[in-house]
């Protein structure tokens, strides 16, 4: 290997050096292995400035309120007493894809972080079917400058105080503003700037179904309309829900709820793609990193400091051992991405019974595709494979409290391993994360009381956080608010009211 | 395609107004951090950034979440020696192989404080947030010997380092254009001349055309000899002398240090005594502080005798105000000082002295001070200092006393010396 093609073997970074390490990793991307991805902003900050970045979710830009503000100070503590150390990078959905790369990176860490978020992440934002219909990349950016401003604009006019508390309710639900049926219309600024003040007066009209006080329906004896149920179909987009139909909310307070349900939406891929996304962007600065070393463009030890961070990244703690939080979506992701490639490169005969579609195919279209239509879920339920259960050694554990002692469901042998598979995946289902609650019902002729519905699955009881909840969606919906929870068998039980 | 950018010299505090809300939402409870953390800090570095803490729970933005209980399916990672269908005890306190979410100490008051660091500025706010000085007249106009320059337009006259040189080169550039204007008119109506000439065919021997470019030659001397600058052109930054409130103020700390105090009530004095002065320094450009210790005879000394030299003997209070009278008289004018005075003591006097204080005070010291605080570190029952002070204090509104019992009274009454009244 001659020396002179190494691109810099010193470990401190400049400018056109990282230049020349992006153009050798984007032609390897893009020449060899076709990743499709949106042009890149890298931008270069310090240890506070990134600080900054974490206490506003990862945003480059976002309103003000206190809890980013807490973020920030706990962030800065942890940090400061050296108890946690800051990623690496950041990485935006947007297009430009903006990454942030901290200063104090050594050269190679550079290199790595360009190839993981610059190519790995850039590429799955662009592709996968969740982005694609969550997310509009390219307006993200100016939505938050809109959403910035206005609520600032309400601040001034309408006083913080109130902005704030308004915000705080509509953060308690932000998991819950999410249409997962229907695809989203765009967000822009343009539009969202010329659509907000006709939305303001046409969505005041729109709730005066509840607030109609003449009896406009003359049908008055008609029991099948007087029964109508509202909604007819119970909602679980409840932020929508409360945006379009809560009674007294102001125009103004329609349209941060609003803001908050889209920002929610944004986020909603990423809580949806941990696994797939960390492990697809981690499977791609190894491979585009090992290409580079392949042909000569770094050496040895540029390497070596590669596969240190690379390593520790992608270490899964055992369950008995102390550092054990759970699965490293990192380790998972970037197991199953190699797995998948190797399946197509040499499947074994468990491999060919267990995969036939992919084994012996061409890796770069099989993951491609794996990419583009999965989500964590159903990822796991389609791709993970025994081998990967025997190296992992994953066991399934199901605890009943109705039982004194834990039940090994199944673990990593042949009778185990579709359970298991199952069980695994079914782990990453918001659905089974997050409690299923819902619209059920609101009293239109009466007192406008709204009714919600909370679907225990399992068995499983909601948190103690009940009743501040029920404050909170009081407060948007501006009447009474019941929560009542179904089981399996459909009894219902009042969990609460305020 | 990629484009870098080194953003590194962007302000980095786009956090501050976030961290500021956060403060101010959670003001009553870091308040309540911060008095306790008073208490609790030495003596010496009390004029810094602290480490507060908030219980988490106040401060936890709700979600609706599962809770224990029901039927949950783990997958976890590392099995060794596990079979399907064994059943295992359920480990304690959701750590290890139970469920990852399970919270630890459910119920128990063990729930970590949410601690994070504020700096010197947000502290001190909140430790005096409420707090005002009483009778905060700065020293008027009246009699004002405090005057501060401000800038009041420019001058043609004054001292060289105050020439403003842009100033006066436009001033230049102007008088050249100006008195050159006349000369130049005519060296354009000669040059036209000079060139219809020529273009007749006149010869460069004509003699004309000689006397034309004599002229021409001549008048760019004169425009050449026009100075660059004169002293016509210079311009001077004037300044004016505004009279302006006084903003310095003295703090005279008086102790008493006779046998009776000991080291446990110095410090209860020294903190009140640092209370103090951090709280004057936000309020004025300026302090000085004056120890003066007491016994039966009254010294002016340094801060570390002040605080730690050790003395017995009886106690003579008035002989520490005679000296605070003389130490004010001699050097800080009333017209011009702020003048506060906090006097500790364990309230033990010569019985006949008692009574000289309180003519002392009210004759002489209480007219020229702004604010006059005692604070008594007794635990036992008050003596004839205390009912002395307290003629003067229903005599005069800015005389304040308190008694002292520990540690956890002084921020208290600190508080409650200095609360803001309403008029």
């Amino acid at each position: 290997m001659s020396r002179d093609k190494l691109i810099s073997e010193s470990s401190e970074w400049d400018f056109p050096l990282l230049k020349q390490f992006d153009h050798e990793i984007a032609r390897v991307a893009h020449d060899e292995f076709g990743l499709d991805t949106y042009a890149n902003q890298v931008e270069v900050i310090s240890s506070e400035q990134m600080i900054d970045a974490y206490s506003s979710v990862g945003l480059p830009i976002n309103y003000h309120h206190w809890s980013f503000g807490k973020q920030f100070v706990a962030t800065e503590q942890t940090y400061r007493r050296g108890q946690m150390g800051l990623a690496y990078e950041i990485v935006i959905n947007s297009d430009p894809c903006i990454a942030y790369l901290m200063e104090e990176n050594t050269l190679p860490m550079q290199a790595l972080v360009i190839a993981h978020a610059c190519y790995g992440h850039n590429s799955f934002f662009k592709g996968n079917y969740l982005f694609r219909t969550w997310t509009s990349a390219d307006a993200i950016i100016d939505y938050l400058v809109f959403a910035r401003s206005y609520i600032a604009e309400c601040e001034e006019r309408y006083g913080h105080e109130e902005v704030e508390s308004l915000l705080d309710s509509c953060h308690a639900l932000m998991n819950y503003g999410v249409d997962r049926y229907k695809r989203p219309s765009p967000l822009s600024m343009a539009e969202e700037k010329r659509r907000q003040s006709e939305r303001e007066s046409y969505l005041q009209s729109q709730v005066n179904d509840l607030w109609r006080t003449l009896p406009v329906d003359l049908d008055v004896g008609d029991p099948a309309k007087r029964d109508r149920r509202f909604p007819e179909e119970p909602q679980e987009n409840l932020l929508y829900f409360i945006e379009k139909h809560a009674p007294l909310l102001e125009p103004w307070q329609r349209e941060i709820v609003r803001i908050v349900r889209k920002i929610g939406q944004y986020f909603y891929p990423q809580r949806q793609t941990q696994v797939m996304n960390e492990g697809w962007a981690t499977f791609w600065h190894y491979t585009l990193l090992n290409r580079i070393y392949d042909k000569g463009l770094v050496g040895d030890g540029f390497m070596m400091e590669l596969l240190q961070s690379h390593t520790n990244v992608v270490f899964q703690p055992e369950f008995d051992s102390p550092y054990y939080s759970g699965i490293n979506p990192y380790a998972l992701g970037f197991a199953m991405m190699r797995d998948i490639r190797r399946v197509c490169e040499s499947p074994t005969d468990e491999d060919r019974y267990w995969f036939p579609d992919i084994a012996g195919q061409d890796w770069l279209k099989v993951l491609d595709f794996a990419m583009r239509n999965f989500k964590d879920e159903s990822f796991i339920a389609q791709y993970l494979s025994p081998k990967l259960m025997r190296d992992f050694h994953l066991f399934g554990v199901r605890d009943d409290d109705r039982e004194d002692t834990l039940e090994i469901t199944a673990i990593h042998e042949e009778a185990g391993y579709r359970q298991l598979r199952q069980a695994l995946a079914d782990q990453y289902n918001l659905g089974s994360r997050e409690p299923n609650i819902q619209v059920y019902s609101v009293d239109l002729r009466g007192d406008r009381s709204m009714t919600l519905r909370h679907f225990r699955y399992n068995r499983r009881p909601l948190g103690d956080t009940v009743d501040e909840m029920l404050l909170h969606i009081r407060r948007l919906w501006g009447f009474d608010v019941r929560l009542e929870s179904v089981d399996e068998e459909g009894r219902v039980q009042l969990l609460g009211e305020a | 395609m990629s484009h870098f950018i080194d953003r590194r010299l962007n302000s980095k505090n786009k956090s501050t107004i976030n961290r500021q809300r956060f403060l101010k939402r959670y003001k009553s409870q870091l308040k309540r951090a911060v008095s306790d953390a008073v208490n609790r800090r030495s003596i010496t570095d009390i004029d810094g950034g602290e480490t507060v803490g908030i219980p988490s729970k106040d401060i936890s933005e709700p979600i609706f979440h599962h809770g224990s209980g029901g039927t949950r399916d783990m997958v976890h990672p590392g099995n060794k020696e596990f079979e399907a269908g064994d059943r295992v005890q359920r480990p304690e306190s959701g750590g290890g192989g139970g469920s990852g979410q399970g919270k630890a100490g459910k119920g128990g008051k063990g729930e970590d404080d949410f601690v994070f660091q504020l700096s010197r500025e947000e502290f001190l706010d909140l430790l005096f947030d409420d707090l005002e000085l009483p009778n905060l007249v700065r020293n008027q106009l009246i009699g004002t010997t405090e005057f501060k320059s401000v800038r009041a337009g420019y001058t043609t006259s004054g001292a060289p380092t105050n020439i403003d040189v842009v100033r006066s080169l436009k001033g230049a550039i102007a008088r050249r254009t100006a008195l050159g204007a006349p000369y130049r008119g005519q060296i354009r109506a000669l040059e036209a001349e000079l060139e219809a000439l020529l273009a007749e065919g006149a010869e460069e021997t004509h003699e004309r055309v000689i006397a034309l470019r004599e002229e021409i030659d001549r008048l760019k001397t004169r425009i050449a000899a026009l100075p660059f600058i004169d002293s016509f052109d210079l311009r001077y930054q004037a300044y004016t002398k505004q009279p302006e409130p006084t903003s310095k103020a003295v703090m005279l700390c008086i102790m008493d240090v006779s046998g009776s105090m000991d080291q446990v009530r110095k410090n209860l004095a020294k903190r009140f005594f640092i209370l103090l002065y951090l709280f004057l320094q936000r309020n004025y450009d300026r302090i000085d502080v004056v120890f003066i210790r007491h016994h039966t005879i009254a010294q002016e000394v340094d801060e570390q005798e002040f605080f730690y030299s050790r003395e017995t003997g009886g106690t003579v209070v008035s002989s520490a105000l005679n000296l605070a009278y003389d130490v004010i008289s001699d050097r800080y004018d009333s017209g011009t000082w702020n003048i506060y005075a906090a006097q500790a003591s364990d309230g033990d006097n010569w019985d006949s002295d008692s009574t000289i204080c309180r003519e002392l005070l009210l004759a002489k010291l209480m007219p020229l001070m702004r604010y006059y605080a005692y604070v008594e570190i007794t635990p036992r029952q008050h003596q004839s200092l205390w009912f002395a002070y307290q003629d003067v204090k229903a005599a005069h509104p800015h005389f304040a006393m308190e008694e002292i019992n520990g540690a956890d009274d002084i921020y208290p009454v600190f508080r409650e010396l200095f609360k803001r009244r309403e008029v």
